[in-house]
């Protein structure tokens, strides 16, 4: 057993330096140079350098102007520093509570509309950036009402934004919420241009 | 369930399997010291690990002196960890100045990592620092990947020896593994990981102004490199609490099909690389046929159950499928299905969506590909060495029944091997249910439980199960980070690595010293679909047997309870 001391000591050395400062140095450095905006987040500017947000990461939209994303257990709700599921069980009542509750508003808001499951539940990270096709397509009337525009150039939008699964099969159709609505920020704006 | 769902369901799983092919030729050749295209690069810093820690790669160690090298290097990787984790504060690299682990989390978190479980009591980002998630976990992510792998060569040697007495040398099986088969891989995927999205930086924090005027934290670091490992080690232990439903540990389809691909690949690779050295090429295959029947069974079965109707949106009056609670939208059902199938049957333990909040079917299948003991196909190297464990009771059985003494790959089993081998996979049931057996009635452990009812015991039972089999993965309401429950799970995850190891090599050991036999008339076939259909009833009946009790008390209950709820 003494024997193997001084290699068990000296390899698990060697093997943090190369692999826990070598490799991911390297693969930072390459990516830096090749795909800054991936490595970086993607992360999206504004004109003044400020950040908007992360196109892949949830943020909070409540105005009725906007498209509204899942709800949010991340910290208090869309805490990018803090992702987390609900961690409710399917037949927890604190769940069923929830879902009840808000269904009641979505239903209220566009009555008899069917209400797709994910618009009443929270994902696995708590910060996932797409709902479905049916559950933006449900909001659009809502969003085309508070900014004074035909529905059906809210719908558009959505659709230009509204991303297929790879070769018809791999993965689920998934409208981007934030991409929706920078576009529509863009092309119908509320506010006077801020000079 | 739909079409598209299914056939993302067999391209993952079939491309699990092919690519799993190539790499196992790949590291056959790897195993036996062969050239590869990477040794220009390669060899001189192999070279160096050696001169540097004074080995001989050539010399061939006894199982025992193989094995006490690899507890001797484990345990200087777990002292290394440990010490990472504590003195965090005090280290560089650290931009949120987080403050070191407390004694009882960074000993669950060192063990954790050693022993390629990965489970993980606390949230990367708001504990961890850079370096700690850089040159602790990650390092532990390719050594302890590439330990499993060692001990997997070492069993095929002694299926290929001829009264041998060396089982190879774990120092050059350790160094080879990582740097021909598991660096190259990682580099290369890492960068298309980065390209898919997820981020590779040194910063921590990002401030974001949200569209309706919000202040919005988002913490970024180096995840693609450590991202990558977790996969093709068989690690699974994320970046980011949410792990890889978190949109920058798995940003979209591609990423997801990558992950899942890189867990499973190199287990079905150690099966092929076996086969290759123990000159055993037939058998080989049977096993990985046993092993894809299982996941395909268990894929079916979470994508049938968590498309079912559940209760609180049946009664909410909204779309009642599929369970979309905890899952991503651009992953939905079918890709969290497979995943999930995927990483418990390969002791991965990496999640693209949240267990707790499965359908009692979809997580009781969850937890009972754990139980089948990780070798489907099983943690990287140990699922090898678990599935050659099953196959040998499974000829000793046989052997039973028809009167004559069991072989497999011309090896005599005697009742030495069969008593290793049984020993071996009493580690689990033992563990397992003891400890929880001891929690489901101790005041300290239940506080952490988050569940009332059936739900709660599948919260413990899995947290054991996951530990003990070195998967990982966890019903997320289960508030682990505490002395009771960070210690014996820790305790749970060391014994079901290394008191699992010890008589595997004790057997390869035994096996080594035998005479390779030419199989004769008399000789059971272990590569057709005879062996392959009795190896599958073993390795249901031992977990079924086993385990059918707390299952019907948590999972099987709670279905039936969700049934009575949906009809009323």
């Amino acid at each position: 057993m003494l024997a193997h001391i001084r290699p068990a000591l000296v390899m698990i050395v060697l093997f943090t330096i190369l692999t826990g400062l070598i490799y991911p140095l390297a693969i930072t450095g390459i990516a830096k140079v090749a795909l800054p905006y991936q490595a970086g987040g993607s992360l999206l500017h504004r004109p003044d350098g400020s950040i908007e947000g992360s196109i892949l990461i949830a943020q909070a939209f409540a105005k009725p102007e906007y498209l509204h994303p899942r709800g949010s257990s991340a910290g208090n709700g869309y805490d990018a520093t803090a992702s987390s599921p609900s961690n409710l069980g399917p037949m927890d009542k604190k769940l069923a509570d929830r879902i009840a509750g808000d269904a009641a508003a979505l239903k209220k808001e566009a009555p008899g509309v069917p209400i797709p499951a994910d618009a009443v539940t929270q994902s696995g990270s708590g910060l996932d950036p797409d709902v479905s096709p049916e559950n933006a397509t449900r909001q659009a009337p809502r969003i085309a009402q508070a900014r004074g525009v035909p529905a059906t150039e809210v719908q558009a939008v959505i659709a230009r934004n509204t991303m297929q699964p790879a070769l018809g099969f791999i993965g689920q159709p998934h409208v981007n919420v934030l991409a929706v609505n920078r576009a529509l920020d863009a092309q119908y704006p509320l506010h006077p241009a801020r000079s | 369930m739909n079409w598209q769902g299914w056939a993302e369901i067999a391209l993952t799983l079939g491309l699990a399997v092919l690519l799993g092919w190539p790499i196992g030729v790949y590291m056959a050749r790897v195993w036996e010291g062969r050239s590869t295209w990477l040794d220009p690069v390669l060899r001189p810093v192999e070279r160096l690990f050696y001169a540097a820690s004074g080995v001989d790669p050539t010399k061939g160690q006894g199982w025992m002196a193989y094995l006490g090298a690899l507890l001797a290097f484990n345990a200087a990787g777990f002292f290394l960890l440990y010490l990472i984790l504590r003195a965090q504060g005090l280290l560089p690299l650290n931009p949120m100045h987080f403050a070191g682990m407390s004694p009882h989390l960074a000993f669950n978190t060192a063990i954790s990592f050693v022993t390629n479980t990965n489970w993980q009591s606390y949230s990367g980002e708001s504990t961890l620092s850079n370096l700690s998630q850089m040159s602790g976990l990650t390092v532990q992510n390719f050594v302890s990947a590439a330990s499993g792998i060692a001990v997997a060569a070492a069993l095929a040697r002694a299926f290929a020896a001829n009264r041998g007495e060396t089982l190879g040398n774990f120092w050059a099986d350790l160094t080879r593994t990582t740097l021909y088969i598991l660096l190259p891989i990682s580099v290369v995927f890492a960068i298309v990981l980065v390209a898919s999205g997820v981020p590779q930086t040194l910063m921590a924090h990002i401030d974001a102004h949200t569209l309706e005027g919000a202040k919005q934290g988002i913490s970024v670091g180096p995840v693609a490199s450590q991202e990558i490992i977790k996969q093709l080690g068989t690690n699974g232990g994320g970046f980011f609490g949410a792990n890889s439903a978190h949109p920058f540990e798995n940003p979209n389809a591609w990423s997801n099909l990558i992950e899942e691909i890189a867990m499973n690949a190199v287990g079905f690779g150690c099966v092929i690389a076996f086969g290759r050295v123990a000159m055993a090429g037939r058998e080989a295959r049977a096993l990985v046929i046993a092993m894809v029947v299982l996941l395909v069974g268990a894929s079916a079965a979470i994508y049938a159950s968590e498309t079912r109707v559940t209760p609180a949106l049946l009664h909410a009056g909204v779309a009642a499928a599929p369970n979309m609670e905890g899952k991503e939208v651009r992953f939905g059902a079918p890709s969290t299905a497979v995943w999930t199938a995927m990483t418990t049957g390969a002791s991965d333990g990496g999640v693209n969506g949240a267990l707790e909040s499965f359908t009692p079917l979809g997580g009781g299948t969850a937890m009972f590909m754990i139980k089948l003991g990780e070798i489907l196909p099983g943690g990287v190297g140990s699922g090898l060495y678990g599935i050659v464990v099953m196959a040998i009771i499974s000829v000793f059985v046989a052997g039973l029944m028809v009167g004559r003494t069991p072989e497999y790959l011309g090896k005599k089993i005697e009742a030495r091997e069969v008593k290793y081998a049984v020993l071996a996979t009493l580690i689990l049931p033992v563990t397992i249910l003891g400890f929880a057996a001891v929690s489901a009635v101790s005041p300290i452990a239940l506080k952490s439980v988050s569940a009332t009812g059936p739900h709660g015991l599948t919260e413990m039972l899995y947290a054991y199960a996951s530990a003990v089999g070195n998967n990982g993965s966890a019903f997320g309401g289960l508030n682990a980070n505490t002395p009771w429950w960070d210690t014996t799970l820790g305790i749970a995850m060391a014994l079901g690595r290394f008191a699992y190891i010890v008589p595997v090599m004790a057997m390869a050991g035994a096996l080594a010293a035998k005479p390779k036999l030419q199989p004769t008339a008399g000789t059971l076939p272990t590569h057709g679909l005879q062996f392959i259909g009795l190896l599958i009833g073993l390795i249901l009946i031992l977990g079924g047997l086993q385990y059918f009790p707390p299952l019907a008390l948590g999972p099987i209950v709670e279905h039936f309870q969700m049934l009575s709820a949906v009809s009323h």
